[in-house]
């Protein structure tokens, strides 16, 4: 793979897988949060996976949602959200809002079911557009640091060179924005695998 | 000559060398380790941040990333920096289960993090002056000159030195 610089059809294959995976997102959300939800997306592109940490912030605090893509493609899924963001999700999700300094189990559930359904939202793109048998893992949740949480995804990926997806989209529900940030880190050269089949969807239609 | 403070930052699977006063910090440790080797006399420290216990190669391209070789390049370059074998101790932090509940061979890292230096130090003699390990909170660490102090921060705000 050429680093940085993606070609025209790789850029519209992310894109276009992007804007898939949203659509199933928002649909899935707004039964969730009981209301019309709309997801655009603000970012589609690859990111070195020595990069991946700087693109979030090494400590910034993040909910962090890691859920493992299971079956053609194996690797790891990140859903990332500021706290502002995931609390605002709360607040809508139980109706209350937060007042302890640590998030309930309720809460910490009620993240790894939104996490669980982006994630799932974008598994089903690749499926959709590729035709590929692709699962997910129960998602696992955690608050903390970004570095913290991303380095047991960053270790599975193999080698340096390595490189994920990533999706930065944002959900508008009632008025309230949510930021998130999605990072699909296939295992060895599985993203090479996963390019192809997007850009020859891209370039043949679907 | 100016009394110069260094501040060096490195990342995941990083590695730095300090000589005179100041500090090496590096962010986010999960169940990645941050391991400091430092001369208790001289004013010589290094520090590393490795991710895994094992290099699958004996020369990787990141010597820094795995505990066996990272702990074997911080050694290496800390005696080149100057400082005296026999006066070698460690300090080291990290190796939590960040996520709770999960069902891969991922979730046991840390602890086979913390295995691994344990291991490596007691290879190459180096006695352990202190560590903070495991649990499942993300750590910020800073190592200081001349003081010889490790800070530890949390995401929930807790401080400690060792």
């Amino acid at each position: 793979m050429n680093g940085n610089k993606l070609d025209a059809l790789t850029t519209d294959a992310l894109k276009e897988f992007g804007n898939i995976g949203a659509g199933h997102a928002a649909t899935a959300l707004s039964i969730l949060l009981d209301g019309r939800v709309t997801m655009s997306v603000t970012e589609a592109r690859l990111c070195p996976c020595a990069d991946i940490v700087e693109t979030v912030g090494s400590d910034r605090l993040v909910a962090a949602v890691f859920i493992r893509l299971l079956g053609a493609i194996p690797g790891n899924m990140f859903v990332l959200m500021t706290l502002p963001s995931a609390d605002r999700l709360l607040a809508h999700m139980l109706r209350e809002a937060r007042r302890e300094d640590d998030y309930t189990e309720l809460e910490l559930s009620a993240i790894a079911e939104v996490g669980n359904i982006l994630s799932g939202a974008y598994v089903a793109a690749i499926s959709d557009l590729c035709g590929l048998n692709l699962n997910q893992s129960v998602p696992a949740v955690a608050i903390d640091m970004a570095a913290a949480v991303l380095d047991i995804g960053l270790m599975m990926s193999g080698n340096e060179n390595n490189e994920a997806i990533f999706i930065s989209s944002t959900l508008v529900h009632e008025g309230n924005h949510i930021d998130t940030q999605f990072f699909m880190l296939p295992d060895y050269d599985g993203t090479d695998t996963l390019l192809d089949v997007l850009r020859r969807k891209a370039y043949y239609g679907g | 000559m100016v009394d110069e403070q260094q501040t060096i930052r490195i990342g995941i699977a990083e590695g730095a060398i300090l000589t005179g006063p100041g500090t090496i910090t590096t962010t986010g440790l999960g169940s990645c380790i941050g391991l400091v080797l430092f001369d208790v006399i001289d004013h010589v420290a290094g520090m590393v941040h490795v991710m895994l216990p094992e290099s699958p190669s004996p020369s990787p391209a990141l010597p820094q990333k795995y505990a066996d070789t990272g702990i074997r390049w911080l050694y290496e370059n800390v005696l080149e920096a100057g400082a005296n074998r026999a006066r070698l101790k460690a300090k080291y932090a990290g190796g939590s289960q960040m996520f709770r509940g999960l069902q891969t061979e991922a979730l046991r890292i840390g602890d086979r993090n913390i295995a691994a230096v344990a291991e490596h130090l007691s290879q190459l003699h180096i006695p352990i002056v202190n560590f903070d390990v495991g649990g499942s909170v993300g750590r910020t660490i800073r190592f200081e000159l001349p003081s010889r102090a490790l800070h530890i921060r949390t995401a929930r705000g807790e401080e400690r030195s060792i």
